[in-house]
């Protein structure tokens, strides 16, 4: 039942596949007609799925999945990693078939105009949540510079987190020990001294959410992170998504990911 | 045209659709107008804050989910501040749930609720599992039950809908305590104590251990209960457990409950409490029924000394 109106920011809706394809050995990629959804959809809210295969078999309860594509005139996606039957129902999907979503929902990322480059770090599946906001970026004239961490070069999703952003990109694994955290630590520091990004993003790693978050504190650089967390409602009513978050006056408080979030200010969050 | 209108106690609802506490708040306006519903029944609130239980608090089974939440919240004058007021800007009447830890407790929060305007109804959680004392809720025992209501019945002239729990040997002594103790309807039920074991941490699945069971799989237990109260007590029965469709209501309504609540199904289907109100119009109509309250104890066996609420037979016949 298609209940969404502009009176109603939320919709649940059936929607069409376009498209529904593998990305690399872990990785399946989602396209869904979704014009007015898609236009109104911003970088870092995230849709409530039912994941359910053609044969209408899957998990009871919805998947939270972030938004990897959306915009006025383009189809809504979403970039998965497939690793339990909620996400193996939804790779089983074929064109033609339909989803049911629930969405927009939760609060996205946040771009100051002033702004002149942006830092954008994420780990493995964690860059389709920052796709979106380096295309953003890009159409509001803010350079990016992504730093994208993987396990090998095989599972780096370099064009799908690219997009037409026109972000520079570079690559770490852990495969050839790249990715390790003292590394990147000291890349890092020696490009901030030089030239310090406006403000830093990230997403998919407690590690790399901790070192970013102790740089920035220290180079005094505003930041955002998008936090995962399992959900039950995805609309703030069942109270299980919640995660410790520092309010200005230093008290700690649990704050739905969901409802308050997906994304968080940087020092704001705490560790998982 | 149907009448959906019902009638619990002195509250008229204009229709018997309305949501299970716990699963329910004011962000659902932003899928549809909640002005909709017969009722708007909140999360508990307790008399003081609560943070809430350790993570995981929710974990999903085949047909269902175990949560323990933990109740967290800012507490009753947080709520009386700032929730009612946020409220009352729906037109469907605001029925606030509470939950306390002394019959004292539960007196107190009552009085302080019915001083607040706005408030139609309060529903009493004596039924949500308090695992600190393994689960045990003042509704498993009739005496426990009947002494957290009357004490609220004479703190507050507000109706008082008395929510029950599965986890007791025999729900009817409870629901003829919480009648005698001078409560308005019996909500029926609440969760179902149940555990989940993640075998390779060899530990429960849920942060807190056992949690409460809810969901399709739930509904025929909930259902008897509902037939079971209804035959038990004169008040109203609403009854909630595992609905999800239009058919699931009428089938509670069948089993003698004069309204209904949907829960866990929101979080899978947002709009379901929609569906439920659209549906039960649709079936009341298909089936010429021109009052939906007609639907409610058609299943029940006959009462001595009563009629059998039989459907009409030969209108039966005729569609």
């Amino acid at each position: 039942m298609d209940l969404g109106t502009a009176a109603f920011p939320v919709a649940e809706c059936s929607l069409p596949v376009i498209e529904s394809a593998p990305v690399g050995q872990r990785y399946h990629r989602l396209l869904l007609d979704a014009p007015a959804l898609s236009a109104r959809s911003r970088p870092g809210q995230f849709f409530h799925l039912l994941c359910r295969d053609g044969a209408g078999q899957g998990p009871y309860l919805r998947r939270p999945m972030s938004i990897w594509r959306c915009g006025p005139g383009q189809p809504l996606g979403f970039l998965l990693h497939v690793k339990g039957k909620g996400t193996a129902a939804l790779a089983a999907l074929r064109a033609g078939q339909s989803l049911s979503v629930v969405g927009p929902l939760g609060h996205g990322f946040a771009l100051d105009p002033t702004w002149r480059r942006i830092f954008v770090l994420a780990r493995g599946v964690g860059l389709a949540t920052l796709a979106p906001l380096a295309e953003a970026a890009g159409r509001a004239g803010i350079a990016v510079d992504a730093l994208l961490s993987a396990r090998a070069p095989e599972d780096l999703m370099a064009a799908e987190f690219a997009g037409g952003s026109g972000a520079a990109l570079r690559a770490v694994f852990d495969s050839d020990g790249t990715s390790e955290v003292a590394r990147l630590e000291a890349m890092l520091r020696a490009a901030w001294r030089l030239a310090p990004p406006d403000a830093v993003f990230t997403c998919g790693s407690n590690r790399l959410f901790l070192l970013l978050q102790r740089l920035a504190a220290e180079f005094a650089i505003p930041g955002q992170v998008a936090l995962e967390q399992q959900m039950g409602c995805g609309l703030g009513m069942c109270f299980c998504c919640v995660r410790q978050i520092r309010a200005p006056d230093g008290t700690v408080e649990n704050l739905r990911v969901c409802a308050e979030g997906p994304v968080f200010d940087l020092q704001a969050a705490l560790a998982w | 045209m149907v009448d959906l209108s019902v009638r619990i106690g002195t509250l008229r609802l204009a229709n018997p659709v309305m949501p299970a506490s716990g699963t329910f708040g004011p962000e659902l306006a932003q899928v549809f107008d909640l002005g909709l519903l017969g009722a708007l029944v909140t999360k508990s609130v307790t008399p003081e804050p609560r943070a809430g239980n350790p993570l995981p608090r929710l974990c999903e089974t085949e047909a269902g989910v175990l949560n323990s939440i933990g109740i967290p919240g800012k507490g009753l004058a947080h709520f009386l501040a700032h929730a009612v007021p946020e409220w009352r800007r729906f037109a469907a009447p605001l029925v606030v749930s509470i939950s306390a830890p002394t019959v004292a407790a539960f007196a107190e929060a009552a009085a302080r609720i019915a001083a607040t305007p706005g408030v139609a109804a309060i529903e009493a959680n004596i039924s949500c599992p308090n695992l600190e004392a393994d689960g045990r809720a003042f509704a498993m025992e009739a005496g426990s039950a009947g002494a957290a209501i009357a004490a609220m019945r004479a703190a507050c002239a507000l109706p008082i809908w008395a929510k029950l729990s599965p986890n007791t040997a025999e729900i009817a002594p409870v629901a003829r305590a919480v009648e005698a103790a001078g409560a308005d309807a019996v909500v029926v039920a609440n969760t179902i104590l149940g555990l989940a074991i993640d075998i390779e941490r060899a530990a429960p699945r849920l942060g807190a251990g056992m949690g409460g069971f809810s969901g399709p799989a739930f509904k025929p237990i909930a259902l008897r209960l509902v037939w079971q109260c209804a035959q038990a007590v004169r008040i109203p029965v609403i009854g909630v457990g595992g609905i999800a469709s239009a058919e699931d209501a009428v089938e509670f309504m069948m089993a003698g409950a004069t309204a209904v609540q949907v829960g866990t199904a929101s979080f899978v289907s947002p709009t379901a409490m929609l569906g439920v109100l659209r549906g039960l119009e649709a079936f009341c109509a298909r089936r010429g029924f021109a009052r939906v309250a007609e639907l409610t104890g058609l299943a029940l066996p006959a009462r001595e000394g009563q009629p059998a609420p039989v459907l009409d037979t030969a209108r039966a016949a005729a569609l």
